[in-house]
């Protein structure tokens, strides 16, 4: 599975729980913007390592509203504490999709150690993580995506080619909070 | 002391005023009071975490869920926050109180500690992040002033609490 193909999955979920998005810097956000742009996408545009925090204390602040993030394994190894933080304070409407690559994707494919022997499902297990899943195909994602906890998609590697957001970072901001501010959107 | 009420008290209170509602920590000796105080406020949602960087993310996040949130570290966290200070919350427009046991300062014991308090004033200014150094009786309203300042401006703003803050002076 390319990675693009499996952000368009996820952000296909997002978009019928209406859900807001937390989404890794670099390629990852280029492709989400990409496949569906949403305001209700939180595009990251540096402090790598943080999509999972950024949307844990997001998933805190607005209990009734589903929150997911979108990470890459190079982000999760750097910021690895959040993990045990998850384990021990996200709520059921907090869902963490980590796509595994096993490198560095935007940065020229240097390798991460899930490259060698990190098993990231491991780790969040190990962290406390109650619900964790690994999937490796579509459907399987797709089948992963309306629970909550940790998600570990194995994709290939690979930058689709999509160009940069054409957004300013205010402009980013302030619409995703003016979705973030309005009641879920439910039938 | 100036005051009847302890400076970890009035601190609480300016967090308290300042409607805070979402703080994450990483401890310090310094900070174990008003610690407890957040984590026995039922309004306060208080997320221990794991480092200091981590926690500029959930806050940030919770800025965004329209929380008002702050952190309560060590100057050495400072250290481990500097680039999700600039990259998220500078380059955003999101705010922060930052609440800072200022290591290093007079009266300090432990030699490591030196290094990271001679160069957290450096290093605020370096970054443009204003702050303020209360006396305890000033603490109360100072806390509430460095948010309603950060909330304003959208960015973080800190209070530096040296050692000698928590002895009452």
């Amino acid at each position: 599975m390319r990675r693009i193909d499996a952000i368009a999955i996820v952000a296909e979920a997002a978009e019928r729980s209406d859900a807001l998005v937390v989404c890794n810097l670099g390629y990852p956000s280029r492709e989400l913007f990409f496949v569906r742009d949403r305001p209700e996408n939180f595009y990251m545009l540096g402090s790598m390592g943080l999509a999972s925090s950024i949307a844990l204390g997001l998933s805190l602040a607005l209990q009734d509203r589903r929150v997911i993030a979108i990470d890459g394994d190079g982000s999760v190894l750097m910021n690895l504490g959040t993990l045990a933080t998850i384990a021990s304070f996200a709520s059921s409407n907090y869902l963490l999709v980590v796509l595994d690559n096993r490198v560095y994707g935007s940065t020229g494919c240097q390798p991460t150690c899930t490259s060698r022997c990190t098993d990231l499902a491991a780790v969040a297990r190990g962290a406390g993580v109650r619900d964790v899943r690994v999937v490796s195909d579509e459907e399987a994602l797709r089948m992963s995506l309306s629970g909550s906890g940790v998600v570990v998609v194995i994709v290939e590697q690979g930058n689709a080619d999509v160009p940069v957001i054409p957004l300013s970072p205010q402009e980013i901001l302030s619409r995703f909070m003016g979705r973030a501010s309005q009641r879920m959107r439910r039938s | 002391m100036s005051t009847e009420l302890r400076p970890s008290e009035l601190v609480y209170r300016g967090i308290k005023g300042a409607g805070i509602d979402l703080v994450v920590s990483v401890p310090c000796v310094n900070l174990q009071e008003l610690l407890c105080l957040l984590s026995s406020d039922p309004d306060i949602i208080h997320i221990p975490v794991t480092r200091e960087e981590e926690g500029i993310g959930v806050c940030a996040g919770a800025y965004m869920g329209g929380r008002r949130p702050a952190i309560a570290m060590q100057n050495s966290g400072l250290g481990n926050s500097i680039n999700a200070l600039a990259s998220l919350n500078m380059l955003y427009g999101i705010p922060l109180l930052m609440v800072i046991s200022h290591r290093g300062t007079p009266g300090e014991r432990l030699v490591g500690q030196i290094p990271m308090g001679r160069l957290t004033e450096p290093l605020l200014n370096a970054m443009g992040i204003k702050f303020f150094r209360p006396r305890p009786h000033e603490a109360e309203e100072i806390v509430k002033d460095a948010w309603n300042l950060a909330a304003n401006e959208r960015r973080p703003v800190a209070v530096l609490l040296d050692i000698q803050f928590w002895e009452g002076r």
